[in-house]
């Protein structure tokens, strides 16, 4: 193998768009492989987990890891990774925030076991059978990865150098930070390689916002004909632009679609969800407490619409566990 | 199998006595609390006071923080509508609060655990009322003991 900087790919709770924003470098793939080794990728080339295990330690430069941590193997490969890297880098919101499979943390292991293994409409599982950590079956003993009660970010399972935020992010963020990572100006451990400024500075239609925003409706985006060189907000669209973290090039506005918070908040908040729930809640254009509840009834979800990317990483990461008794 | 304490959590010893952040506006309610010492009305003691500018400066993060840190319940006490010393203030305040209100419960959160006053810095006495109303309601309902993922992680991965 020649002496280029070694980097791994891996991909836990995940949908795989995050592999498609490196996919999408397309031709320019060459380039990157040009200047580095790639020594694990498991959406695209067939290197084992034993590869990786007979490495020296430290001996792989960057490991990009997407998706949140849900079962007990990829917290296995996350450590493994982490032993095995100079820098691990958690690539995208499911890695940095939880992400959509974040949402989970509204229900527990049990509760999803139920649904999946019992309630829907298509299973026949009269017996109740679950999957079995460990099951025996013709003198055959197969194994399975376990399911935590909780999903997890990258960070609370292992210690992460770099964030590179988005979901995905864009085709440009890998190569960029292949670039940065490779030049030897790297910014402070635990940076989120991003601007550290709110989405709203970046976007187009950003000279379009009002001073003063205030809506007495809010609107769902079938519910109007969207102008498109209007600031979405100012349209009553639950923009999450004011609260996002810029870097994504406002491509959802760009194709008139408002900003859901995909790249997570900036670093001067503590928590997302509260922040941008904060953000448009407040713009709600009344003073009377009746007139105030009849708009913020307008807002579906909240929960969905303000944590859609970061439950595991706000002040409140799960739904409220049972209380042991007396315990 | 260890315990699930966080690390903020006094270590309680005899009967629940619930804890409850409170964050009081500085021209009204903050005001009240004092005009109820000075006039020897008794409330729980199980309050915390954090006097703010106003109820508009709560941020919805520190309430979330009260609550994730070991609170058992969080009140906030503002100046009645049309009287805020910033005009508006409290009515930020009660817009984030309509929409909190409905995050806490998807959390899992009672609706007791979490309330807004309007509390005028004459009304010294229902400082007194709402203090030992929630309180109680608070009391009835236990800790709030939100669960600690990442120490049930560590049991998991053991």
């Amino acid at each position: 193998m020649s002496d280029k900087p070694k980097v791994a790919f891996y991909w836990c709770a995940s949908c795989g768009g995050c592999e498609e924003a490196v996919v999408d470098l397309a031709e320019k793939i060459l380039d990157v492989v040009g200047l580095i080794d790639i020594v694990l990728w498991p959406v695209a080339m067939d290197f084992k987990r034993k590869d990786i295990e007979a490495m020296a330690d430290g001996s792989i430069t960057a490991s990009f890891i997407n998706g949140a941590i849900r079962t007990t193997e990829q917290a296995e490969m996350a450590h493994l990774l982490r032993r095995k890297s100079q820098f691990v880098l958690a690539f995208g919101a499911c890695a940095q925030l939880g992400g959509i499979p974040g949402l989970a943390n509204f229900w527990n292991r049990e509760e999803i076991f139920q649904t999946v293994y019992q309630e829907t409409p298509t299973t026949n599982n009269p017996a109740n059978t679950r999957p079995e950590q460990v099951s025996h079956d013709n003198g055959h003993t197969l194994t399975l990865p376990g399911f935590y009660n909780t999903v997890f970010t990258l960070a609370e399972v292992i210690d992460v150098d770099y964030y590179v935020p988005g979901c995905p992010p864009t085709p440009k963020m890998p190569a960029d930070t292949v670039t940065t990572l490779l030049s030897g100006k790297l910014p402070p451990k635990g940076t989120v390689l991003a601007p550290d400024q709110a989405l709203c500075e970046e976007c187009p239609r950003k000279d379009s916002k009002p001073d003063k925003l205030l809506l007495k409706e809010y609107k769902r985006p079938h519910q109007v004909l969207i102008e498109e060189d209007k600031c979405l907000l100012a349209q009553g669209i639950i923009c999450l632009g004011p609260a996002t973290r810029a870097g994504c090039e406002a491509r959802c506005i760009g194709g008139n679609m408002a900003c859901t918070g995909c790249f997570g908040p900036t670093s001067r908040v503590l928590d997302y969800g509260a922040k941008a729930m904060s953000a448009i809640a407040s713009i709600a254009d009344s003073n009377d407490e009746r007139e105030i509840e009849k708009i913020l009834a307008k807002i579906p979800d909240p929960m969905g619409t303000f944590y859609r990317y970061s439950l595991p990483a706000s002040l409140i990461p799960r739904k409220k566990t049972e209380v042991k008794a007396n315990a | 199998m260890p315990e699930l304490v966080q690390i903020s959590s006094p270590v309680e010893e005899g009967p629940f006595e619930p804890r409850i952040v409170a964050f009081f506006c500085n021209w009204c309610t903050y005001l009240a609390a004092d005009l109820a010492g000075t006039s020897r009305l008794k409330y729980a003691p199980n309050i915390r006071v954090i006097r703010v500018m106003c109820s508009g400066r709560v941020d919805p993060q520190f309430i979330l923080d009260a609550l994730a840190k070991g609170a058992d319940g969080v009140l906030i006490g503002g100046c009645h509508p049309g009287d805020c010393h910033y005009q508006e203030g409290n009515y930020k305040a009660y817009r984030r609060v309509v929409v909190l209100k409905r995050m806490l419960h998807d959390w899992g959160i009672e609706e007791d655990r979490f309330r807004l006053e309007w509390i005028s810095a004459a009304e010294g006495d229902k400082v007194r009322t709402v203090v030992n109303d929630m309180v109680e309601k608070v009391r009835a309902l236990g800790p709030l003991k939100l669960g600690v993922p990442q120490e049930e992680f560590a049991e998991e991965m053991a």
